[in-house]
């Protein structure tokens, strides 16, 4: 029964990836892969990764999903002029042999892949108790591999200053995207008063239990992201202007107490980023903590793109 | 157990071919991003059956490699969406979103970048 199931979502996945490629228009090309992206998270559960299933869900193909199909409405009247750029045949079937060539290289690999298969787990296992947290997959994102974690915090707030450098002169500072006009009776504007409540406890709790069940702060984050980004497609709120200050340090505070709970470890426990004995679980959970708004706030302005209004 | 690792991991081959396929021949940099997003997902997709074959202790999978694909995904998100900035900035400077040599009207003047 299950493999029939197994069977039928990967050939599902197969023929939405298909149209996703395939599609004629870019904006059906988005939606067809926004439905792709949920059912992959279908497949991390079948795979036994909840942890990356709620993540697939909310930024694989929620958050890429949305901006996707914005940059795409917003581009489509180039379209028309682009498709004459198709390249011909031989260019095609080039394509194609290449393409086949390294699925079949991968089909090979996954075909001789090692048995019994190489696994962490025990050392994990054995490790985990020091870190006072439960869920294995929390305590190698911010207690064996914190650095990786630690960087990745960094590389985020290096995209959203990446999307900020876009920004023409006279809108630097300024506001992102443009100002969203909603029907403040249509449904849109409806759902997004009633949706965020919900939305918020959902992240906040998705958050909470990180520590010994599935879920963490980035999972947690980009659902609070995606009801803020729900309110000001509706909207009801602005983003703030980029040159506030407020703002700036809400940005990068999460980072910073992370930085600082890793230097205090070089003198309290010996290297960087590790944790005194006993003080691991909370000091993991202050990292935890003031990464939240840091990383929901850097992942909505992300979305939010750059800055196009002047701060006025 | 396994099973469902091979079947996925075959899967995600196909997916990563799929990708390669669009990113060569669609001349639209949307579509590109959006191959560029397939062939991640294959990747991933794959590391996770890798994952899910080291499952022992009662874990369903190793916690390891599953703890890596979380930091992956945020980045291939941030990596998508600088991509995207960067297109729509060329939109609106050129009115024209291509990544050909030769663009289809070249802008009348420079919009003023600096």
């Amino acid at each position: 029964m299950i493999e029939a199931f197994n069977g039928a979502l990967a050939l599902l996945i197969l023929a939405l990836a298909l149209w996703t490629v395939a599609a004629r228009d870019s904006f059906a090309a988005a939606v067809g892969f926004v439905a792709y992206g949920m059912l992959l998270t279908l497949v991390w559960v079948q795979l036994q990764g909840l942890d990356v299933a709620l993540i697939e869900g909310a930024i694989g193909g929620g958050l890429t999903g949305a901006m996707l199909i914005a940059a795409a409405s917003r581009l489509r009247p180039t379209q028309a002029a682009l498709r004459a750029e198709r390249p011909g045949l031989p260019t095609r079937l080039a394509a194609a042999l290449v393409a086949a060539g390294v699925t079949a290289a991968l089909a090979a690999a996954v075909l001789a892949l090692p048995d019994p298969a190489p696994t962490l787990a025990r050392e994990t296992a054995d490790n985990l108790a020091a870190t006072g947290v439960g869920n294995p997959i929390t305590g190698v994102l911010l207690a064996f591999r914190a650095l990786d974690t630690l960087l990745e915090a960094i590389v985020v707030l290096f995209a959203l200053i990446g999307v900020w450098s876009l920004a023409p002169d006279r809108a630097w500072g300024g506001r992102p995207g443009r100002l969203e006009r909603a029907d403040p009776d249509g449904i849109l504007a409806f759902l997004a008063r009633v949706l965020p409540p919900i939305g918020i406890v959902v992240g906040v709790y998705i958050f909470w239990i990180g520590a010994d069940l599935p879920g963490g702060k980035f999972q947690g984050a980009s659902i609070l992201a995606a009801m803020w980004l729900l309110a000001r497609m509706a909207g009801l709120v602005d983003a703030p202007p980029l040159s506030s200050s407020a703002v700036r340090f809400a940005l990068i505070a999460g980072p910073l107490v992370f930085i600082a709970i890793g230097a205090a470890g070089v003198w309290s426990a010996g290297a960087f980023l590790a944790y005194p004995d006993g003080l691991a679980k909370p000091l993991i959970k202050t990292i935890e903590w003031a990464l939240l708004p840091s990383l929901a706030l850097t992942l909505a302005l992300i979305l939010a793109g750059a800055p196009e209004r002047p701060a006025r | 157990m396994s099973d469902a690792a091979t079947l996925f991991g075959l899967c995600a081959a196909a997916l990563v071919g799929l990708g390669v396929y669009a990113l060569i021949v669609h001349p639209q940099p949307l579509r590109k991003i959006l191959a560029f997003n397939v062939v991640g997902n294959g990747v991933f997709v794959l590391f996770g059956a890798v994952a899910h074959r080291g499952a022992a202790l009662g874990w369903g999978g190793d916690p390891v490699p599953q703890a890596l694909l979380i930091t992956g995904l945020v980045v291939a998100f941030c990596a998508s969406a600088l991509a995207v900035a960067l297109l729509l900035r060329l939109f609106d400077e050129t009115g024209s979103a291509t990544v050909a040599s030769d663009p289809p009207e070249e802008p009348d003047a420079d919009a003023g970048t600096g």
